[in-house]
């Protein structure tokens, strides 16, 4: 055999990718091994989005900030709290009391709790109202259910670590859902336990599966940002970007914008969290968790409230369960059910309103979840239930398929020029 | 104009919403609670020191008796925020109780005096021990009650002043239960436990039921929030700071985004 022929059979190796840096001296020296600063340039600061993004994207940015912090003050808890079902309710007292500004930590983080539901509930609006779940985002949308699975997850456990009479009722209710799986439902049950009865072996698991899955949300989260660097950004008039008339440059623009819309939630935060701090809490979270006593409403946190209510409105209980998970699952199949291929409500009339009619109809179900279980609240609750299914999987398909979208201007660039002229509405608070 | 119309619609059919939630609310109340003025509610509120004082006066008097309040230590009564007894005093308040501590070099355990650092001294050893003395009813620790009920401190002091002789018709009372306006369910274990003159007020302040009330309420809503002023200086000076950097920060984006938005 010839060495030409050697050439030829084996391909050439680079294991060494060192160099391509733009950048000189130390920071070039940096990149050249470790290309983050040149990705960090290429994604955050000469990066293009849509020129015509609301304070609706906001809550993306508003998100992270979130995380990051109930990350830091979750850390500063965790250095004084006992997942004991003896000490976790005075250990909590303890922080609230002694540890200095263990208050101020304390609320922060139950607050931002309620507050990263807020945003995400307005968050997953925003696509909604936009389409941003339509191609070529559908992968980031599914991502996105992820975390907010992970997001009901650790919410839940966290709620149970203060061992207060809401943290035990609610822990019981929601382990005891697991019952509910054919055949093997009690040994699940008490699998998850690791006991016959929630007690010190749950807590104790419960506290380290809050801290585990707090991390798994950073990990997917960061999934779901790359994600978003590939497809990029929708916008409010749905329409992608052709040239450098419709985008601007991430950064100063959208960093700029995007810093007023976190500093405005971020002062809506401070004021409720400093002024109102267990408005957003149970009462009964107060009374340290007695396994002999019921409370009269068992109650769980303002934002699992509408999907409680679906489990709740419905008699069976495997049927219940399957309800409630598939309330969330259900947001998977959307790019699917909804074919229409103009994203935005701006040029959606029909399917507007019922976005619209669906917000309400969350409402209504967040009332019920509140509500005592029986006689009125019950036919109100399924009536809301069977509309909440009925939003996906006929509404759906039914208005992508027959609606006539209205006529769309050409581009972004355009699209804000007919807004100038008054042709197009769009959400005007968070536009300004 | 049909736009208009449907935005229209939807915020009747909010209307509607609200004002059949709050029927539904309303009927499911109780009584209205009292709502007296308190010194430490609205965005610079402060505990009345004076009134925080006779409060614990009050808490030692009537309410130790049977009420623990075991998450609160004695050094708290001098601290800043609080009743702001003087160093003197909180030793001389702790001293007043025997503490079981130990066990000594003897491996035996014994009494000494209580010291401001002690969690104040709870009426029973334990809460089956609470129970028989009471006729099987639990007196509540009273370290995060105020917080724990719904109404906060409205509703203790509804409680408290919610006593009548006069029990409604439909309601049957059973041996050693009362009947409290406020309460839910109007009835209660408690016997009414102030009434006009219960305690001496060293200050002066006339006993009378009312007072009371208010100044033990307000003890324990400083029991159960002990840095309430803190939060509130504290939260005024953050939403101020935060206010101003907005408004700067809103001004900033303003001319950043006039480079582009003149030429659209």
């Amino acid at each position: 055999m010839s060495a030409d022929n050697l050439e030829q059979k084996y391909k050439p190796v680079h294991t060494n990718k060192t160099g391509g840096s733009p950048f000189t001296g130390i920071t070039g020296w940096i990149d050249n091994r470790l290309p983050v600063i040149r990705m960090f340039k290429h994604e955050y600061l000469d990066f293009q989005v849509p020129k015509s993004l609301s304070y609706f994207w906001s809550f993306g940015g508003i998100l992270t900030i979130c995380l990051i912090l109930l990350i830091i003050t979750g850390l500063s808890l965790g250095m004084h709290y006992k997942p004991d079902t003896k000490y976790a309710f005075d250990s909590v007292e303890k922080i609230m009391r002694d540890v200095n500004f263990g208050w101020l930590i304390r609320y922060a983080h139950v607050n931002l709790t309620s507050f990263f539901f807020i945003a995400v509930y307005l968050h997953i609006f925003r696509s909604l109202y936009y389409g941003s779940y339509k191609e070529p985002r559908q992968l980031m949308w599914l991502i996105g259910i992820v975390i907010f699975f992970l997001m009901m997850a650790t919410a839940f456990l966290g709620y149970t670590l203060p061992w207060g009479q809401m943290s035990f009722w609610g822990a019981t209710v929601i382990t005891n859902l697991f019952s509910a799986i054919p055949f093997f439902g009690e040994s699940v049950v008490t699998w998850l336990w690791g006991d016959y009865s929630v007690g010190d072996a749950a807590l104790n698991r419960f506290y380290v599966l809050h801290w585990l899955i707090a991390f798994l949300i950073v990990g997917v989260v960061v999934f779901h940002v790359i994600a978003l660097h590939i497809v990029g950004s929708n916008n409010p008039s749905g329409i992608e970007p052709k040239d450098t008339r419709d985008t601007v440059s991430f950064s100063p623009f959208t960093t700029s914008k995007d810093l007023v819309g976190m500093l405005v939630f971020l002062l809506i935060f401070v004021a409720v969290m400093m002024y109102a701090p267990n408005y957003l809490g149970h009462p009964d979270n107060y009374i340290p968790a007695n396994p002999l006593v019921t409370p009269p409403h068992i109650v769980p946190e303002w934002y699992f409230l509408p999907f409680y209510a679906i489990l709740r409105v419905i008699p069976d209980k495997l049927m219940g369960v399957i309800a409630m998970v598939g309330s969330i699952a259900v947001l998977g199949l959307l790019p699917w059910l909804d074919f229409s291929r103009v994203r935005s409500c701006v040029f959606r009339p029909i399917w507007k309103q019922c976005v619209f009619l669906f917000v309400l109809n969350f409402f209504v179900l967040m009332y019920i979840g509140a509500a005592p279980a029986d006689g009125i609240y019950v036919v109100i609750g399924r009536i809301a239930t069977a509309f909440y299914f009925a939003f996906f999987f006929i509404l759906a398909p039914l208005v992508a398929a027959t609606e006539k979208p209205l006529p769309m201007p050409e581009s972004i660039h355009e699209f804000e020029n007919w807004k100038k002229q008054g042709k197009i509405k769009t959400i005007n608070i968070f536009s300004k | 104009m049909k736009t208009f119309f449907l935005k229209v619609n939807f915020i009747c059919i909010l209307l509607i919403f609200a004002f059949i939630s709050n029927i539904f609310y309303s009927k499911e109340a109780q009584a209205e609670l009292l709502k007296p003025n308190w010194s430490f509610e609205g965005f610079f509120g402060t505990f009345d020191r004076a009134s925080l004082q006779r409060g614990f006066q009050v808490y030692k008097e009537v309410c130790a008796s049977c009420h623990s309040m075991s998450l609160v230590s004695y050094r708290n009564l001098g601290e800043k925020g609080g009743p702001e007894f003087t160093e003197e005093e909180v030793k001389a308040i702790a001293s007043q109780y025997e503490v079981t501590d130990g066990p000594n070099a003897q491996g035996e355990m014994f009494t000494r005096p209580g010291r401001p650092s002690d969690k104040f001294k709870s009426p029973y050893p334990n809460e089956n021990a609470s129970r028989s003395a009471n006729g099987g009813a639990y007196p509540p620790d009273m370290s995060v009650l105020a917080k724990a009920r719904p109404g906060g401190a409205d509703y203790i002091y509804s409680v408290l002043m919610g006593y009548e002789e006069k029990v409604p018709e439909n309601i049957k009372l059973e041996d050693g239960v009362y009947y409290n306006k406020y309460m839910s369910g109007n009835k209660i274990r408690m016997s009414k436990p102030l009434s006009d003159g219960s305690v001496e007020y060293s200050d002066g302040t006339k006993a009378s039921e009312q007072q009371m009330a208010k100044d033990v309420t307000s003890f324990m809503m400083w029991a159960a929030e002990p840095h309430l002023e803190v939060r509130k200086k504290l939260g005024f000076k953050s939403v101020l700071y935060l206010l101003i950097l907005t408004i700067l920060v809103y001004l900033i984006k303003k001319k950043i985004w006039s480079r582009i938005e003149s030429k659209v």
